[in-house]
């Protein structure tokens, strides 16, 4: 198993979540890097997202 | 019925509308607009909320109606009563930014032959001074007068004539030559000019009121646009009342207020205050000059036009400020996520024929935090200027989230 000194000793090829600003400091390095536009559920409101998951249930009955 | 079914009802319901334009008649003989009474756009305003565009529109249609001599004399009547104000949406009605509607004001009629019902829209009046963007002086009731005096009759004649026009193919094929119907609308325009002429040509109508009607149609690159709103109104509106459907089914704006509603919750609005749109400014004006957005227009993109269609008219992505084609292409597949389908008839070629985002689910909006877009022209906030821009505006998230709470609530 590869341990993390490792990792930075071969070539890294990154997929960003989230943050885009972590990606683009990266490709400004021009390290390859795929970037996936994510965010949680409802802003991460807990509620609302509680709300949408009990709908989606609904959806699958 | 579950929400995935519900949903899918829905939206077969939306794309297999069958819009066509069969009349153009004064409001009062079409609609069954009577009295006094004034329609505006968006969802349900008070006269104290409203805007000083929409206000100063409000004024200028009744002394256009002949209830008024002079605004004075009009606002007493508001005040008094006087004067009933609706929303346009309540009356199987559209209109483009304040959306006044009055009962002389001819309405084109669209017959959706797939369900049977109708929707109304007023004919668009051009550019420059115009009621639409709260514009108020004579030259404005001098225009609406002869609409009602003259344009609106000789193209009704001509309508029936023709025996009524395809609106879902129209727009299938404005579409493909650079169209999105709410921005951009010159292709559209050309098409129904050209079924048109032959009728106009061969109507037993004075030939310089033909010439006039003739130009007026030719001088107006947003001509269809109104036709496209009816459009749009006519297949949605079927669509209310689907028990458990979560599919946006009308987005207006009033100048104060946003609202939606939603297939499985009826008549119900859900309303928040509108945002201020985005865009380029014509010289000499700019943000701070802006009314908050405006109109009933954005039914457009509530069937999969407008800015969901802007990967297909990426010309129109420039001069709302959105950019160029990439931008275009990224306003489109954003608007596919909050989608529940494409639409079958609306392709876009850019795409490799897929079709335009259409459905908006109100769980995938408040899922994603993403809001519709919409393209949108930009009024001055002082009443009387008329239009000072174009752009972009994107519809309020409260509105989404209140529909939310309501469905999970009626689910309870």
């Amino acid at each position: 198993m590869l341990g993390i000194s490792d990792l930075f000793r071969q070539e890294i090829r990154v997929i960003n979540l989230g943050v885009e600003a972590f990606a683009l400091t990266l490709e400004r390095l021009g390290v390859p890097v795929i970037h996936v536009a994510w965010s949680p559920p409802a802003g991460g409101d807990p509620r609302k997202a509680a709300l949408l998951a009990a709908l989606t249930e609904d959806e699958e009955e | 019925m579950s929400i995935k079914t519900a949903n899918q009802a829905a939206l077969e319901r939306l794309v297999q509308a069958r819009p066509m334009l069969v009349d153009c008649l004064p409001a009062e003989k079409a609609m069954g607009l009577t009295g006094r009474t004034v329609l505006h756009a968006g969802p349900p305003l008070s006269w104290e909320h409203g805007c000083p565009a929409m206000q100063a529109a409000v004024l200028c249609a009744m002394r256009y109606e002949g209830w008024a001599a002079d605004d004075a004399t009009a606002l007493d009547f508001v005040l008094q009563g006087k004067v009933r104000l609706g929303p346009c949406h309540h009356m199987g009605a559209v209109g483009p930014m304040t959306g006044i509607i009055t009962p002389s004001m001819p309405v084109f009629v669209v017959e959706n032959r797939a369900r049977g019902n109708r929707a109304y829209v007023t004919i668009n009046e051009g550019l420059g001074k115009v009621l639409r963007f709260g514009a108020n002086d004579d030259s404005v009731v001098e225009r609406l007068r002869w609409l009602a005096r003259e344009v609106g009759p000789v193209l009704g004649a001509v309508i029936r004539a023709g025996g009524g026009i395809d609106l879902r193919a129209l727009m299938a094929q404005a579409l493909r030559m650079g169209d999105e119907m709410h921005q951009r609308n010159v292709a559209a325009s050309c098409l129904l000019a050209r079924t048109l002429m032959g009728h106009l040509a061969r109507a037993s109508i004075d030939s310089q009121a033909v010439a006039r009607v003739a130009d007026f149609i030719a001088s107006n690159d947003q001509f269809f646009l109104n036709i496209a709103m009816a459009a749009g109104k006519a297949s949605t509106d079927p669509c209310l009342g689907i028990q458990n459907s979560t599919m946006v089914v009308t987005m207006a704006r009033n100048g104060t207020d946003f609202g939606i509603r939603v297939a499985g919750l009826g008549d119900r609005w859900f309303t928040a205050p509108v945002e201020m749109p985005k865009g380029l400014y014509f010289p000499g004006f700019g943000p701070e000059d802006a009314n908050p957005d405006m109109g009933d227009s954005a039914i457009v993109e509530t069937m999969g036009l407008g800015a969901f269609a802007m990967a297909a008219s990426p010309a129109v992505a420039r001069f709302v400020g959105a950019g160029g084609m990439q931008e275009a292409i990224r306003a489109t597949e954003e608007m596919a996520e909050i989608c529940l389908g494409e639409h079958p008839h609306f392709r876009i070629p850019s795409l490799d024929e897929r079709g335009t985002p259409v459905g908006i689910d109100i769980r995938k909006v408040v899922e994603t935090g993403i809001t519709p877009l919409i393209n949108t022209g930009i009024a001055g906030k002082k009443p009387g200027v008329g239009q000072i821009g174009a752009g972009v505006a994107r519809a309020s998230l409260a509105c989404f989230e209140q529909a939310l709470e309501a469905f999970s609530a009626r689910s309870r």
